[in-house]
């Protein structure tokens, strides 16, 4: 099913749940516009809330269903990508994080978000053992990497559910997925490898750049909880919600224009935001 | 009592050490590994750590999971030498501040004054080096400008490991202000201007003011009127205030007989003005040149900003803190444009030597203070631009490179951003400001210290270890990101200030001075301002240069509710005095007048200067060269020149799809190809985007610097018509980056390249909305033989263009799309190739620089982009440097297809191939769109091809060539394959 383009956000929105999310912002937290933006479209509402507004109490945390850190630069990556907020998360609201972790609620973490997630150890958090199992490294060109990547869905899972690919960028300087054998076992036994990186075609990117931007650990671009509620991956579909946002949508639209295809509106990776809100839905 | 402790973080297995490795050694050093190892070194007075909290400290700053680190234990592991590399007192150490926060969390306390957390990276080399190689690795891991590096071998490290060092601040100033006799002769007044204030305390010259005799007399007289002497604080602020960084004299001022009001007014401004009054209804301008930023209509609620600043000297000592600060610097222009936009885009452009030579140069004699190599220049500005863009969450898709050798000295640094904010926020217009009388001056962001004060001259005189470093300033994305958001995403929307302006140069004395303009006076308590260290002088308080501060009025009835939301977004921000009606500009400080000027004397007294311009000889060029008989080795050879070649590396290095609006980013098609313009949605809601180009043609300027300025107007608008955006809602800014502008010679080319400004502006009905000028891009030092040396850059300038997309669905890319597809060339090309990189690759100038019909362009570029929105074509492109066939394997290389074309006419090959003729374009269009095609497009278009096969081949009268798309690919991405 098409859309035509000249819809946009507001005009295209499904019935809006009343579950909310809160998006975290703050201290170099800089992609929480477009993320309430996604849920927004997908249905569901979002506040932006400044980390300093859940220590001095002006929101609670247990008012929301979603929680989700989003992409960034928090602290300016310094000593460690995500590591000083996940510090300001675990010395301040850790109480808070743990009893919304026990209701049925979900928590994304996207790119900074997953960093963050990784270092408070809300993934992998095998038994609801909330440390550090995994780390996200500098990638092993040393840079910062923004690139358009495509990932697939290594499980069915609440997340994935009818994904078939996500094409969207990623962009970080620390995204190098890293962990024991044992704990890459374990996450392969549990299906919460989340998203791998592959070629344009599908098959697996096996560490080779650019396909593999960053040099993660079995090509690994996201993986869920134990429990499937948290979700953290390292690119942004949140960045690539419209067709116009992917990188070769202009030689789309001629193909398809040639065929007299409707170009559409929204980009396929969408379906990972419709996703969150089926699940409250 | 001083408490010190030291942690080392080392990762268990480095994911770097390869491309660390792999880098130092294509330097020249012959190590086996470099291994790096992160150190904070914790310094307190009032309370010490136990062994506990600081293993827990260490958890908190490393990463379990692949790093270890050891407390107050130096790390044991295989090497050969030891060099370590941490701040200098006094330098902005932001990986210190984040761990001192996290330790501040954990024991939740803060840190009391004097006490903080310092960084440095400790590396240990394998390998064997000389002594000489060890003291050059060391200059290249850190810079002495701002880092302090110390060096053990294996044996001196032993088991003790490095020392510790604690880089804290210690000034011995009497902080107050002092007196200055101007009643002194003329020489001795020019010593001061060109030198500075002798300091009481040391004797020593304080650093240069940059006024000259005339504003000296003018400064002494006015005093003198007043019966009392200059207190430093004033002379220091008149020179700032006076400086042809602030007051753009040399645009300023009248020139020869026939510009009384000078280059900026005649040229600049009046072709704005006469664009706005022409266009009427339709213009697009909503504030311009009186604002940090320009301002243009976006749609009916939103409008964008947009400014391009340069930070070039700054970028010679440290190139990576320089363009850091440039970045984050011109960011501030957007915050502080109006009552706050939003930075949406960033923009940069970098001229440097070639990164493959190293030119011997000294700033000093005797071989002291070298040059840095253009490779470090390169890759210090490189990341610079892209620290500021990524940590601040600002996409930076926009930008370019371009070599060549006279910018070895000086490197030419363009740092742009583009804003938007809502036109009205229902009871007022956001692009409009004005500070009240009674309203409070606050200042916020960062601390004050020495940063900038007087530049590179003072600093490297200043030999004190324990004095803080004052050449360059390293910026703080994060600071200022927190002081951004609370600004343009909370405190703008609640109505609770007036009016807003960046602290650039010349920090608070100019800010404040210029919002005191708006309401007419200023009172100002300069022992509030919240400082870095003890111990600073008024007039280094008043003038300095740290970064991320704004200045801001607020209303006293609104003073509480800003302070709170401030402080909850953990952002210091300080009353410092109140704006006031009283027509001066008065400071004080600690209960004594120190500064009490009138601001008319201030803004408006400084003496006018009379410039004289003298036309430089035309240039005569030699016999022409012979076209080559190789004509694809030669196209082989241009498309793998630097300032052709793909510069991808670039573009990945910087966030280009932040904020979510990537449409038409820094590469385009399957074959990645670098375009000419790029196109990003800043609204979510709206099908606009908004189109950012740019145009660069210093090779022209010693030829005819009038056609320069043409080219550089037309490749920057014709970036944007090739996206489809339309010509109406195009508005430029220049950047004049101009060499040894009191030579008549030199002014005679800037005049020419202004009066072009207005021509080709006026021409194209595109308004200038801001602009900035930096007229002394000449390093002046020695060779290693001590023989005085002056490179001066060529005369540079750049043009941005903005224009808003309509419909961004409608856009079209660079690349050719499908097999079958028709090529067209849009317009003719002439035998124009002075200054082109055809010439300039075989040694050659050439007389004639490429000119320009503009009102033929002017219809041409409606019709191309009137065609783009009908959905007629399938790609454009125009045609810059480099020439028609740089142009079309460029359109290849990015569809990763062929093109058969032809291209008829008598013209010599090479001429055709390579000419740099203004005003056309590359198209590509579906077959079934040719009757609409031709037709709106008339004979502007020739139909020369069809996109098909593997290979890119062109006939002509007398060649044919054929060279497969793949290996374009190759020669088009090697040059900086390995960066």
């Amino acid at each position: 099913m098409t859309r035509t383009i000249s819809s946009h956000a507001g005009t295209t929105r499904q019935d809006v749940i009343t579950e909310k999310a809160l998006i975290m912002s703050g201290y170099g937290i800089n992609s929480e516009l477009e993320t309430k933006d996604a849920l927004s479209r997908a249905g569901m509402d979002a506040d932006i809330v400044h980390i300093n507004d859940l220590i001095d109490r002006k929101y609670q945390m247990t008012d929301y269903r979603l929680l989700v850190f989003p992409g960034g630069f928090s602290y300016g990556d310094d000593t460690g990508a995500g590591n000083a907020y996940a510090n300001r998360v675990r010395n301040n609201l850790w109480n808070d994080l743990t009893e919304f972790l026990e209701d049925d609620n979900l928590v994304l973490g996207i790119c900074n978000g997953f960093q963050i997630l990784a270092n408070l150890g809300l993934v992998p958090a095998f038994d609801k053992h909330y440390k550090r199992d995994i780390a996200l490294m500098p990638n092993r060109k040393g840079v910062l990497e923004c690139r358009y990547v495509t990932i697939k869905p290594a499980h069915e899972s609440l997340w994935t559910k009818g994904i078939e690919r996500i094409v969207c960028p990623v962009s970080h300087g620390e995204g190098n997925f890293s962990c024991s054998k044992e704990i890459l076992q374990r996450l392969k036994n549990q299906k919460m490898i989340a998203f791998t990186y592959c070629r344009d075609d599908m098959r697996p990117a096996d560490g080779e750049y650019p396909y593999n931007p960053n040099g993660s650990t079995a090509d690994i671009a996201g993986i869920t909880s134990a429990d499937g509620k948290v979700l953290a991956m390292m690119p942004h579909p949140e960045r690539a919600m419209e067709f116009v946002n992917q990188y070769d949508w202009t030689l789309q639209k001629e193909k398809l224009r040639r065929k007299q295809l409707l170009v559409p509106a929204e980009s396929l990776n969408m379906k990972l935001f419709h996703n969150i809100v089926e699940y409250f839905r | 009592m001083a408490y010190v402790h030291r942690i080392e973080v080392q990762y268990k297995n480095d994911p770097r050490l390869e491309v660390r490795t792999d880098r130092i050694r294509s330097l020249g050093f012959s190590i086996e590994k470099l291994h790096v190892v992160d150190v904070y070194t914790i310094s307190t007075n009032t309370r010490d750590f136990s062994a506990e909290e600081l293993r827990e400290i260490g958890n908190q700053l490393a990463n379990p999971v692949v790093q270890t680190f050891t407390v107050d234990k130096a790390t044991i592991t295989y090497f050969d030498t030891a060099i370590e590399v941490g701040f200098l007192p006094g330098v902005t150490d932001n990986v210190g501040t984040t761990a001192r926060q996290t330790i501040e969390d954990y024991i939740h306390r803060k840190f009391e004054p004097g006490e903080a957390v310092y960084s440095s990276h400790l590396y240990f080399v394998c390998g064997k080096l000389s002594a000489d190689a060890l003291q050059n690795l060391a200059v290249t891991l850190g810079n002495p400008l701002i880092n302090r590096v110390h060096i053990k071998s294996r044996e001196s490290y032993g088991t003790k490991g490095m020392d510790i060092i604690v880089p804290i601040v210690e000034l011995h100033e009497l902080p107050a202000a002092e007196l200055v006799d101007l009643d002194l002769d003329d020489q001795d007044l020019i010593r001061i201007g060109k030198e500075g204030i002798i300091d009481c305390e040391t004797g020593q010259r304080r650093g240069p003011l940059a006024l000259d005799l005339d504003q000296l007399h003018t400064i002494r007289d006015y005093f003198a009127k007043k019966g009392r002497k200059p207190t430093d604080v004033e002379i220091e602020s008149l020179a700032q205030t006076w400086s042809e960084h602030c007051k753009h004299t040399i645009f300023a001022s009248p020139m020869d007989d026939d510009m009384p009001k000078g280059l900026y007014k005649t040229c600049i401004q009046a072709a704005t003005n006469k664009i706005r009054v022409e266009k009427g209804e339709n213009d697009i301008c909503l504030s311009v040149f009186s604002d940090n930023s320009g301002g243009i209509i976006f749609d009916d609620q939103y409008l964008v900003t947009h400014k391009v600043e340069t930070h070039n000297s700054p970028s010679a000592l440290d190139p990576f803190g320089g363009a850091l600060t440039g970045i984050v610097g011109v960011n501030r222009d957007t915050i502080g444009f109006g009552l706050g936009a939003k930075p949406c885009i960033n923009i940069y452009g970098f001229c440097v030597g070639d990164p493959k030579t190293n030119p011997i140069l000294y700033r000093g004699k005797d071989k002291s203070n070298p040059i840095l190599s253009p490779r470090r220049i390169l890759d210090g500005v490189v990341a610079g631009v892209g620290v500021g863009g990524n940590c601040s969450g600002i996409p930076t898709p926009q930008g370019f490179v371009w070599f060549d050798d006279r910018y070895v000295g000086k490197p030419l640094v363009f740092a742009g951003t583009v804003g938007i904010m809502p036109r009205s926020d229902g009871t007022r217009n956001l692009y409009e400001k004005r500070a009240i009388p009674g309203d409070l001056i606050v200042m916020i962001g960062g601390r004050v210290g020495k940063d900038g004060i007087h530049g590179a001259t003072f600093s490297s005189e200043a030999l004190d270890p324990g004095s803080p470093v004052t050449a360059v300033q390293i910026g703080d994305p994060i600071t200022q990101k927190k002081l951004s958001d609370v600004l343009v995403k909370e405190a703008r929307d609640c109505g609770l200030y007036n009016s807003i302006t960046d602290n650039g140069a010349g920090g608070i004395s100019c800010s404040v001075a210029e919002m005191a303009k708006e309401c007419n006076g200023c009172h100002v308590l300069l022992d509030k301002v919240p400082v870095k260290y003890p111990g600073m002088a008024p007039w280094e308080i008043w003038i300095s240069e740290s970064q991320e501060r704004m200045t801001l009025a607020v209303p006293p009835e609104k003073l509480d509710e800003f302070m709170e939301l401030l402080r909850r977004r953990e952002v210091e921000a300080t009353v410092i005095g109140t704006f006031t009606d009283s027509g001066r500009c008065v400071v004080e400080f600690h209960g004594s007048v120190v500064m009490d000027i009138e601001l008319s004397f201030l803004h408006d007294g400084l003496p006018v200067k009379h410039l004289l311009t003298q036309p430089p000889a035309l240039i005569t060029p030699g016999p022409e060269p012979r076209c080559p008989d190789h004509l694809d080795e030669t196209i082989k050879a241009i498309l793998s020149r630097m300032n052709i070649c793909s510069k991808e590396f670039i573009s990945i290095q910087y966030d280009h799809t932040v904020q979510g609006g990537h449409v038409i980013g820094p590469v385009q098609g399957l074959g990645r190809v670098q375009g000419m313009a790029t196109l990003t949605k800043v609204i979510s809601a709206s099908k606009k985007g908004v189109g950012l180009s740019q145009g660069i043609f210093p090779s022209y300027s010693e030829i005819d610097p009038y056609q320069m300025a043409i080219a550089c107007i037309d490749t920057a608008i014709r970036g944007l018509i090739a996206l489809g955006i339309p010509l109406e809602t195009i508005a430029i800014l220049d950047n004049f980056c101009w060499c040894s502008s009191d030579d008549p010679g030199r002014l005679a080319q800037l005049k020419s390249a202004a009066v072009g400004c207005y021509d080709g502006s006026t021409g194209f009905k595109t308004p200038f909305i801001s602009g900035k000028d930096s007229m002394f891009n000449d390093f002046s030092g020695f060779d290693e033989h001590n023989n005085p040396v002056k490179v001066s850059v060529p005369p540079t300038l750049l043009v941005s263009s903005i224009g808003i997309h309509p419909d961004v669905t409608k856009a079209v890319s660079l690349d050719a799309k499908l097999e079958g597809d028709l090529v067209y060339l849009i317009g003719e090309t002439h035998v124009e190739l002075g200054g082109s990189e055809y010439y300039t690759h075989l040694g050659y100038c050439g007389g004639i620089v490429p000119g320009l019909d503009i009102v033929a362009m002017k219809s041409r570029y409606q019709r191309l982009s009137g065609a783009i929105l009908h959905d007629l074509v399938a790609s454009a492109f125009p045609v810059t440097h480099g020439g028609l066939v740089i142009a079309l394997a460029k359109v290849a290389i990015a569809g990763k297809i062929g093109m058969d074309v032809t291209i008829s006419g008598d013209m010599r090959p090479d001429y055709l191939l390579f000419s740099e003729t203004l005003g056309r374009f590359i198209v590509t269009i579906a077959p079934d769109k040719k009757r609409s095609f031709e037709l709106a497009m008339g004979s502007d278009a020739t139909l020369i091809g069809r996109v098909t096969g593997k290979n890119l081949q062109i006939t002509g009268k007398a060649f044919r060539i054929s060279i497969p798309v793949s290996e374009l690919e190759t020669v088009y991405k090697k040059p900086f394959g390995g960066y």
